[in-house]
């Protein structure tokens, strides 16, 4: 069997972005699991130590094309490139993350090679498959499992026939885990300029602004987030409210964002960011399985809502039977008569 | 020579209106449960093909869609609001298909409308949010993308300049035309129907559904014979079998779960100030929080 590749996005600092070291975590261990090995794509110019940083994550070999024109990102240079490397080493699994960038680029190196590819996988296992209309066994298929369909169901999508297996990850999905600190593979230097042609230079930048986002849900430990019942933008800023005094950040379901709330930065869920904080505390959120996909992992979670029925209680461990409106002033206020 | 536009929409289950009736007990989607409606992003991105026609008298926008014969519904509702024609891509061929063989049959259409100058969607679809349709389509055109557009800053012949959305901020890109452009929910929404467009196309068919109006519209559709909506099937697109529908699918779905959560313990508070001092206590006490 071939290898798994996972195409490592440069930031603006020009360091390997923490979505494409989640995703070397998770492509280790399915090299593992498959005995193959993990191979990791960086494009860009002057990246920060590639090597040291990639090797402790298991990666047996760096593919790395450095070159000028590949920094910032643009979408035709670094789709050639790719192309032209997976059509000579032929992955067994390929990995993006599910950015700006990965969702750009993933779906038209996907074209190209006429694969398969599954977009915002929560999940990925490696299993078997039996297809009864050929009566054929595939072994060792990456199953890449989605929420569908607005998130009212689960999906397990296969490639069965087509190499490379293609999907992409959300940041945060997977866990960033050093593998050995002591781990050494080798480094194939790409020449760009070899596979390069003028018109993959048809669209040019003009002007960037781009800046480390503000809104770090992520890595809060508390996250105090607000849904569609929470009702209006300025029921919203009771939230903050209590954020501000709990030192944590709000986040939003799709519902609260698309009414416009607030911020798409704060959306948590498939389509979001995903969060493992200590507490979680869902405000007017009814928990479709996307939003769930996002925060059903944190420790504690509170669901305040008026509709006791809501999907999300299932998984909290409190539910506070109530108005959002009506109840967030006085978890405020007992909060402040009960701390120190 | 005209400035021709193709806006590929996509008419989509609101799954965003999902209420409990929406998955049948075997756990499978009750499609009929759910209203179909123009994608959201799709009309961000025709309201872009529209403004440039405000600009540019000698642009034309022509909607393009895949799907059943209902989906005409969605190429009536970009005309009441401007368009100038629309196309249904449409055969029972196309059943099944993943993002790939979408945008193989799309491909195929948006070639039998050359000369184009510009081709423009939705960032992404609410049932599938794969958002792959358009570099794909863009890849099997050979022909340069520009994704999360918010803004064309500006457009002539040969190039045109557009402030894209990103995660953290914007990027102003340059292109050489024909590009696809995929727009961001965060350029502005569509403008209405108007009036006199919704009675200039109010009567506006396909074929398919011509022959199944009760009324004869063969004198109203020799008179104008703008209102036929022209339908196209895989021959029409010349397009190989083995590239369309499952077989041209790489992607298979498995299994689909309705999904159980682990049942969790919750205790139910009541909305009482006891009940609420109570809970703040208790996570003080445990350093959740505080």
């Amino acid at each position: 069997m071939n290898n798994i590749f996972v195409y490592c996005e440069v930031t603006e600092e020009r360091l390997v972005a923490d979505v494409s070291l989640e995703l070397l975590s998770k492509g280790r261990k399915l090299a593992d699991d498959l005995k193959v090995k993990l191979e990791a794509v960086v494009i860009g110019h002057k990246v920060t130590k590639p090597e040291a940083l990639l090797y402790p994550f298991g990666v047996d070999v760096i593919h790395y094309a450095d070159d000028e024109k590949l920094f910032p990102y643009t979408t035709l240079p670094h789709a050639s490139i790719i192309i032209e490397l997976f059509k000579k080493e032929k992955p067994e699994i390929v990995l993006f993350g599910a950015t700006s960038i990965g969702r750009d680029l993933a779906p038209r190196v996907a074209s190209a090679l006429r694969c398969g590819l599954t977009a915002d996988c929560t999940s990925l296992e490696i299993g078997d498959h039996f297809e009864n209309k050929t009566q054929t066994e595939y072994k060792n298929l990456l199953y890449q499992i989605r929420p569908a369909f607005g998130g009212n169901i689960i999906a397990t999508i296969i490639n069965p026939e087509t190499r490379p297996q293609m999907a992409t990850v959300r940041e945060g999905v997977m866990k960033k885990e050093v593998y050995s600190v002591k781990y050494k593979g080798k480094l194939n230097k790409i020449d760009a300029r070899s596979i390069l042609k003028d018109e993959d230079f048809a669209v040019t930048i003009i002007e960037r602004h781009l800046e480390k986002s503000k809104i770090d849900i992520k890595n809060s430990q508390v996250v105090i987030a607000g849904g569609y019942g929470v009702g209006s933008k300025e029921n919203f800023q009771l939230l903050f409210d209590l954020a501000e005094i709990l030192g944590a950040q709000v986040g939003a379901s799709r519902a609260a964002v698309d009414a416009g709330f607030v911020e798409h930065e704060r959306q948590v869920g498939q389509t979001g960011v995903t969060v493992r904080p200590k507490l979680y505390i869902a405000c007017g959120i009814s928990g479709a399985v996307q939003h769930r996909a996002g925060m059903d992992q944190s420790a504690q979670i509170i669901s305040i809502n008026t509709d006791i029925d809501a999907p999300i209680n299932q998984i909290a461990d409190y539910t506070i039977h109530g108005n959002v409106a009506d109840v967030i002033p006085r978890m405020i206020k007992y909060y402040k008569k009960n701390s120190k | 020579m005209r400035f021709r536009i193709i806006v590929l929409a996509k008419q989509v289950p609101d799954t965003r209106n999902v209420g409990k009736d929406a998955m049948k007990a075997d756990g499978t989607v009750n499609r009929a449960a759910l209203s179909a409606i123009f994608n959201p992003e799709d009309l961000h991105a025709l309201e872009q093909a529209l403004s440039i026609k405000d600009k540019i008298p000698y642009a034309e926008v022509i909607l393009l869609t895949m799907g059943p014969t209902r989906a005409a519904e969605i190429i009536r509702e970009a005309m009441y609001r401007g368009a100038d024609q629309g196309f249904l891509i449409t055969d029972r061929k196309f059943a099944g298909s993943d993002t790939l063989a979408t945008s193989y049959a799309l491909s195929l259409a948006v070639k039998k409308l050359a000369p184009y100058h510009l081709v423009i969607s939705g960032r992404q679809a609410i049932d599938g949010d794969t958002a792959q349709v358009g570099p794909q389509t863009a890849e099997k055109l050979g022909i340069p993308q520009i994704t999360y557009a918010e803004e064309i800053l500006s457009l002539d012949a040969k190039k045109i300049i557009v402030k894209r959305r990103l995660e953290r901020g914007v990027e102003v890109v340059n292109s050489t035309l024909p590009a696809l452009i995929t727009v961001h929910s965060s350029a502005p929404p569509c403008r209405q129907r108007i009036g006199k467009l919704l009675m200039k196309y109010k009567h506006a068919r396909t074929v398919t559904e011509l022959q199944n109006e009760t009324k004869d519209y063969t004198e109203l559709y020799n008179e104008r014979p703008y209102l036929l909506i022209e339908e196209w099937s895989a021959d029409d697109l010349k397009a190989e079998t083995q590239n369309l529908g499952l077989s041209g699918s790489p992607t298979k779905v498995k299994k689909i779960e309705n999904v159980v959560f682990q049942h969790k313990e919750s205790t139910i508070l009541s909305n009482s100030d006891k009940d609420i001092e109570k809970l703040m206590q208790t996570l003080i006490r445990s350093h959740i929080i505080g």
